[in-house]
């Protein structure tokens, strides 16, 4: 019973952790962009699609991430090098994809989909419980782990990281240092939108292998949050997503326990624990601002 | 470049509307209103199934324009004002949350004829329509009953309003009439449309023991769980047969493309009536997908029921009905009158959850 809880817990945290350390990157570079849940579905049609075509879900994730990526330079292309707004460009990306993943996946709707099978790890995935809870999963969540562990990596102990953490915090001087803010930006935005591509694979590919519009259902937006929740910290992000997925299920259960919690309650729980932490994360007011991105949002124009 | 844009927009703008004010002239307009898309693989797209038999059966007669997606709340009333002064001369407003919105606009166009789905709100040009979906969920839960083996089902609700407490309680009262102790569990999505949430439901409910599925939610990812976990599940608004082959009992399938071409009838005929209309399965508002994973005698006894429903000898809701708390509902042999129903908020005995209020 706990077991198979946990199960259905990693399957509905893993899109939001992805997404998120996705945004993470992106935020960490300065950028904002709100078009998460834009970039999460069209990954998800693209890869549903691209699995439908080739039979292999693998070629469909890739397909997901790419298309994440290729729609989150059109994101880049307008903030980046045109100066957008990032915030209404951000939106916009959003209420695009949500449209355009429609008309896409048009003719996929009701089709049965191909589920992306797991692969259980030699050995490892022979220890009891913990083996077939990690062990015996899909390639999307190693891949979730991996990279957890790799930005945290790439922003704390790596020489990049660290310049790309300097132009997030200040853009002007880290211009003045000599290190290129935009192409630096343009490629935070990509890895963002692979990230939000494949989170949006593994919700038509692992979560449900289906397609159908709107499937993303306000996740891109939690995940957007959870970059907050996280204090813009990798492994926060990984703790918060699995806080929230953890909650969503556990209310599912107790309702169909019939413990009599009103089910609208128990529906905000997710929302509500977010805030307690996120109140109690904040609390220590200093700790947040050194790691809030300073340039968070700001346009930048290299003066010469 | 700014400019070109902005005036290649509003040529094309200028050219689209002469375009469909040319081909107005002499066609009806029966026009649309989705609340999601019409390629939503459930409610929606059972009503655009309808929208389209009725324009293949009028042909050159009619045009049937239609507005997907439109939000309930304001924006819904100007969706429904601008299909008004457009020149339609019936408008379907296919969702409950439409109804307020519906009713304003009617104000205002006394010659436009308006119908609006699953409210209660009329008016002298303002019919409603709805369907007796509790028939269906009746059978569905005498078959539950049958092919069972813990006595325990699953149900996996969108939001505590009548229509959807009538299901649960039409599904309990079916699955007690072949078995007394069938007990029901109750799991609030608290959405109409989220495959994951769903698929979330449906997995909390087989992890707690529950062998067979059912659903007033509208994608077919309870379904899909079903089908992994080998469980049986029963459809809703379509046929979900392919999502799972080996899974499906039967699904209650809304067939609103009759009603459409009834009333389009009446209208072109002038003598539409506002009136407020709820059918059943003897009307083919609603029908049973074909029954299929289950014995012969589950079969047979579904069609029966089936068959007793539609001639009326058999109503759902007759007593003796006790209520949740013990109470006495209906006495025995009384039948539940529409009223009660359309306002539903207790459970009959059996059900195990807590009646959100």
């Amino acid at each position: 019973m706990l077991e198979a809880i946990l199960l259905t817990v990693i399957t509905a945290a893993t899109p939001l952790v992805i997404a998120s350390l996705g945004e993470l990157v992106t935020e960490r570079s300065g950028v904002l962009n709100l078009g998460v849940e834009g970039m999460m579905i069209m990954g998800a049609v693209i890869a549903f699609a691209a699995t439908q075509a080739t039979g292999s879900p693998y070629l469909g994730v890739v397909a997901g991430i790419v298309a994440g990526a290729v729609f989150s330079l059109l994101f880049g292309f307008l903030t980046l090098t045109l100066v957008a707004n990032q915030v209404a460009t951000g939106l916009a990306l959003t209420i695009l994809g949500l449209g355009l993943s429609g008309q896409i996946g048009e003719s996929f709707v009701g089709q049965p989909g191909i589920k992306l099978q797991p692969i259980a790890i030699p050995l490892l995935s022979d220890i009891p419980f913990v083996g077939s809870l990690l062990f015996r999963q899909d390639l999307i969540f190693y891949l979730s782990i991996a990279l957890v562990v790799g930005i945290h990596w790439f922003l704390f102990r790596s020489r990049t990281g660290l310049k790309m953490r300097a132009i997030g915090d200040n853009h002007a001087s880290a211009h003045a240092l000599g290190i290129n803010v935009i192409r630096t930006r343009y490629l935070a935005v990509m890895f963002g939108g692979a990230c939000a591509g494949l989170a949006g694979a593994q919700l038509s590919l692992v979560y449900t292998p289906q397609w159908v519009e709107n499937m993303t259902g306000g996740r891109g937006w939690i995940a957007l949050a959870l970059v907050v929740f996280a204090s813009w910290r990798p492994i926060r992000v990984l703790a918060g997503g699995y806080l929230f997925g953890a909650v969503t299920i556990g209310q599912l259960h107790a309702q169909a326990l019939g413990i009599g919690i009103p089910s609208q309650f128990l529906s905000a729980l997710p929302y509500a624990a977010t805030i307690v932490v996120l109140i109690i994360i904040s609390h220590n007011r200093r700790t947040t601002l050194i790691n809030t991105p300073a340039s968070l949002g700001k346009p930048f124009v290299p003066e010469r | 470049m700014k400019k070109l844009i902005i005036a290649l927009a509003a040529s094309a703008a200028l050219m689209g509307g002469f375009a469909s004010s040319a081909q107005a002239q002499d066609k009806t307009k029966v026009c649309f209103i989705y609340v999601g898309s019409k390629t939503d693989g459930g409610w929606t797209q059972a009503h655009d199934i309808g929208r389209q038999e009725l324009q293949t059966h009028f042909g050159d007669k009619i045009e049937t324009p239609f507005l997907e997606s439109v939000p309930e709340g304001p924006d819904a009333e100007r969706a429904i004002e601008r299909m008004a002064r457009s020149g339609c001369a019936l408008i379907y407003t296919t969702s409950f949350g439409f109804m307020d919105a519906t009713i304003k606009v009617a104000e205002k166009f006394p010659d436009v004829k308006f119908e609006h789905a699953t409210g209660f709100k009329a008016a002298e040009n303002v019919s409603t329509y709805n369907a007796r979906f509790y028939e269906g969920r009746y059978i569905q839960g005498q078959i539950a009953a049958k092919m069972s083996k813990k006595g325990l089902a699953g149900y996996i609700a969108s939001f505590p309003i009548p229509e959807v407490v009538m299901g649960i309680n039409a599904f309990v009262l079916g699955a007690q009439s072949i078995n007394p102790e069938f007990k029901l569990k109750v799991v609030w999505a608290n959405t109409w449309f989220d495959p994951g949430k769903e698929a979330d439901a449906a997995k909390a409910l087989v992890d707690q023991g529950v062998d067979i599925l059912t659903q007033h939610t509208d994608t077919t990812a309870p379904m899909q769980v079903a089908a992994e976990r080998g469980i049986f599940a029963f459809g809703q608004a379509s046929d979900m047969i392919a999502a799972g082959p080996k899974t499906q009992l039967t699904a209650i399938v809304d067939t609103w493309g009759a009603y459409y071409i009834k009333r389009t009838q009446a209208l072109l005929d002038g003598n539409w009536k506002s009136e407020q209309i709820w059918d059943g399965l003897k009307d083919g508002i609603l029908t049973m997908a074909p029954y299929t994973n289950m014995p012969d005698d589950v079969k047979a006894m579904a069609e029966e029921t089936e068959a007793k429903i539609k001639s009326g000898e058999l109503h759902p809701f007759t007593g003796p009905v006790k209520k949740q708390d013990g109470t006495e509902w209906l006495a025995q042999g009384e039948k539940s009158e529409d009223g009660v129903l359309l306002g539903m908020n207790f459970y009959v005995a059996g059900v195990d959850d807590k009646l959100p209020q």
